[in-house]
């Protein structure tokens, strides 16, 4: 009802050019009355009537910009007072919001005024919208400048990656170049690796039985995948351990680390790879099947290189989601201040872990190489995040579905796999 | 009159190639493969319920010690003579969190989404996306660092002000200050660390509203927003949902910023602005082995609370989403 009647009601003397057409059809009256009349006072020659061109809402010239910088100004000045005058104590950010408030207020009550109400709306949700998306955009950018220009300056690139904590004394001044987080990317790097190892080929399996053997459970199986992407990774890290560790399998160790990573890792690759699969024409298949090959071979050897970037984007998304989680490796690697290089006996350290221990503590050592953890935490997942990007862009234009921005989105987020056939 | 004609028997000729008979079952090789496959689908389905089987299990003595009051009662103290534990306010303090973050997330999300499918110029689209899944890349812990070292400090001036000015409002009253490591800190933080999640699904069934309606909007005059409000919003609504459905899962869920900013107190209500909370996955975070056998049982348990929650959540929103992106929910 509303939105019909807000179509019908749009602005007159915007949209449609009303005034032209009223003076079109009054001039047209007074050419052709004037000779049938033959009259002596002959009309004025209509003096060529210039058409207005009509205004579009989607139209922005420099009222408009005016007007927005105009708003801009004057809610700066009018927060600037009120805040400053009357509501101390706030800082920086409740000033940033009052101001964003009041100018997003402003623009609308001076379009309004100068153009017109509904046009005035148009423009507060592009506002809103763009500002929105700017501020997730200059926020992803932020973090990521912030983190290096934390690390950066006070980096030891010598130790930083050849030393242990062992010999850590927090009241050492030139200690950072004593220390490195050697351990942590030592045990970072194993953890994730055996993770992938024994984690890929499962998700893989499981994407290939749920698009290319089908049969019993395959829905139930897919269900169950979407539902398992959205466990929270604590619960995967617990999980380990209420297994492994609180039975007394295993102690404390990097394998339970690896473990619990699988967990995470291996619901979302497989939903990524089985959309990769769904792209593979159905005429390879069937010529491979055709041509006498069994199942097994016409999968090895034409739909798994079939979808061979879309499969490596997969895996270098899972690995880039699974190389920063620190919830699970509370309950299963616990951390270590020394070099421990094997993977299945002993605490381990990990790079997350090393973040979260440090952070806790009061000294600005501590701090420190928390932040530069986090830098090599960040360049790793930044350098897998644009190889994923560079592996997926020869494939997503030749069959466009889904795009490359599909996958990628899909990966993080438990998306389900939209599926219409009953398989 | 019938006239029968002596047909020529075929006569097998070898010279000649013969048509390839395909097997009509699967052969041995093949029916590894499958089994091989099919038994890595049951494992997930497998794994999935020894999670909820173990946690229960492994848990479930701390519940039965105490029966109901475990989700009565608030507090980690196990080791005491009469040990006291519970979920309550870890519940509650979840659901703050998840509601703050929601209440931030959420609107930018969709803005986010509605720039990225309706406003953002071709050329700078794709990049503009690669930029928002980049933020569902980053690693919480990293997200925690930042939040502590250089968002907590200005937001504590923001909770002063609102808890000044808006206290009328219940969920603005401060009891006792300070006003660090609060429940509106934490829930500040996870609402941006959710928004590429909730972006990236409605940016997708945005984009799925059909181009004819679209243009039809258009052509009657409409204005940008006025083409979004009855084209685009009508068709993405079910997806929508969904989409933040997923996002508080996630929210639900998110353990280490909350654990890094909120400090914890199973003190609980509606102050979210001032010191101190607890939510169930900072609960087991916190005091992952400081509570002896009997605390570990009632961690675990809390893990089991939480899967639940979450399951349930992502069930239910993955539901929706489907339903969304197949048309079905849809009305026109």
């Amino acid at each position: 009802m509303s939105s019909g009647s807000d179509l019908q009601s749009a602005p007159p003397g915007v949209l449609i050019p009303n005034t032209s057409a009223s003076t079109g059809t009054l001039s047209s009256g007074n050419v052709v009355g004037g000779p049938t009349a033959g009259g002596p006072p002959l009309a004025p020659p209509p003096t060529p009537r210039r058409l207005p061109t009509p205004l579009r809402p989607s139209d922005f010239g420099s009222t408009d910009v005016l007007l927005l910088m105009g708003a801009a100004l004057a809610s700066l000045a009018l927060v600037w007072v009120v805040f400053y005058q009357l509501t101390l104590l706030s800082g920086a950010l409740g000033f940033l919001v009052c101001w964003y408030l009041v100018f997003v207020g402003l623009t609308w009550v001076g379009t309004a005024q100068v153009i017109e109400r509904q046009v005035a709306t148009d423009r507060v949700v592009a506002v809103v919208v763009v500002s929105a998306a700017l501020l997730m955009v200059s926020l992803v950018v932020f973090i990521v400048m912030w983190v290096a220009f934390k690390a950066i300056p006070h980096v030891h690139w010598g130790s930083l990656f050849t030393r242990d904590q062992k010999h850590f004394v927090p009241s050492d001044p030139n200690i950072l170049g004593k220390v490195g987080i050697a351990e942590a990317i030592v045990g970072t790097l194993e953890q994730v690796a055996v993770a992938t190892i024994v984690g890929v080929p499962l998700a893989i399996a499981t994407a290939v039985f749920l698009n290319e053997v089908g049969g019993r459970g395959v829905k139930l199986v897919r269900t169950v995948v979407t539902a398992m992407s959205g466990t929270p990774s604590i619960v995967a890290g617990i999980f380990i351990y209420s297994v492994l560790i609180y039975t007394q399998v295993i102690k404390y160790s990097g394998i339970a680390a690896s473990l619990a990573l699988i967990v995470i890792l291996l619901p979302s690759v497989t939903r990524v790879v089985e959309e990769v699969l769904r792209i593979v024409p159905g005429g390879l298949r069937e010529a491979s099947l055709a041509l006498g090959a069994p199942q097994w071979r016409t999968v090895w050897s034409v739909v798994l290189p079939t979808a061979r970037s879309g499969v490596v984007t997969a895996v270098l998304l899972g690995i880039a989601r699974i190389v920063g989680e620190t919830a699970p490796l509370l309950f299963t690697a616990f951390g270590s201040q020394v070099m421990n290089a094997n993977v299945f006996v002993h605490d381990q350290a990990a790079l997350p872990l090393i973040i979260y221990s440090n952070i806790a503590t009061p000294n600005a050592v501590d701090h420190q190489i928390a932040f530069q953890a986090a830098f090599v935490l960040m360049s790793i997942v930044l350098v897998l995040f644009v190889a994923a990007r560079f592996f997926s862009r020869t494939k997503g234009k030749k069959s466009g579905k889904p795009s490359e921005d599909d996958l990628m989105a899909r990966f993080f987020v438990p998306i389900p796999i939209e599926r219409d056939d009953g398989q | 009159m019938s006239v029968t004609v002596d047909l020529p028997r075929h006569v097998p000729d070898d010279s000649l190639p013969q048509p390839l008979v395909l097997p009509q079952d699967y052969g041995i090789e093949d029916r590894i493969f499958r089994g091989g496959v099919r038994a890595a689908g049951y494992f997930v389905l497998l794994l999935l319920f020894l999670i909820g089987l173990f946690l229960f299990l492994k848990g479930f003595p701390a519940y039965h010690r105490i029966g109901l009051k475990f989700l009565t009662t608030s507090g980690f103290d196990t080791l005491a003579r009469h040990p006291v534990y519970g979920v309550l306010a870890s519940i509650v303090g979840t659901l703050e969190v998840a509601a703050v973050a929601m209440v931030v997330g959420t609107p930018v999300a969709i803005a986010t989404a509605l720039f990225l499918s309706e406003y953002a110029p071709t050329w700078s689209r794709r990049t503009l996306i690669a930029l928002v899944d980049l933020a569902a890349a980053i690693p919480s812990i990293v997200y925690g660092l930042w939040a502590v070292f250089e968002l907590q400090d200005n937001v504590v001036g923001f909770s002063t002000w609102l808890s000044r000015h808006l206290s009328f409002i219940p969920f603005f009253r401060v009891v006792s200050p300070p006003l660090n490591a609060s429940i509106f800190i934490a829930g500040l933080v996870v609402g941006l660390m959710i928004v590429p999640i909730v972006a990236s699904i409605s940016r997708e069934v945005f984009s799925l509203a059909p181009a004819g309606e679209r243009e039809a909007a258009l052509a009657l005059g409409a204005s940008r927003w006025q083409m979004i409000r009855t084209v685009v919003l009508p068709f993405g609504r079910g997806g929508m949902i969904g989409a933040v459905m997923l996002g508080l899962g996630r929210a639900l869920e998110e353990t280490i910023v909350v654990s890094i900013i909120l400090s914890q107190s199973f003190l609980f209500g509606d102050h979210i602005l001032q010191h101190g909370g607890s939510t169930i996955s900072q609960l087991i975070a916190i005091n992952w082995g400081q509570g002896g056998p009997l605390g570990t049982q009632d961690l675990l348990f809390c893990g089991f609370v939480l899967f639940v929650l979450t399951l349930v959540v992502n069930l239910v929103a993955s539901r929706i989403v489907n339903r969304s992106r197949s048309g079905a929910g849809v009305e026109l």
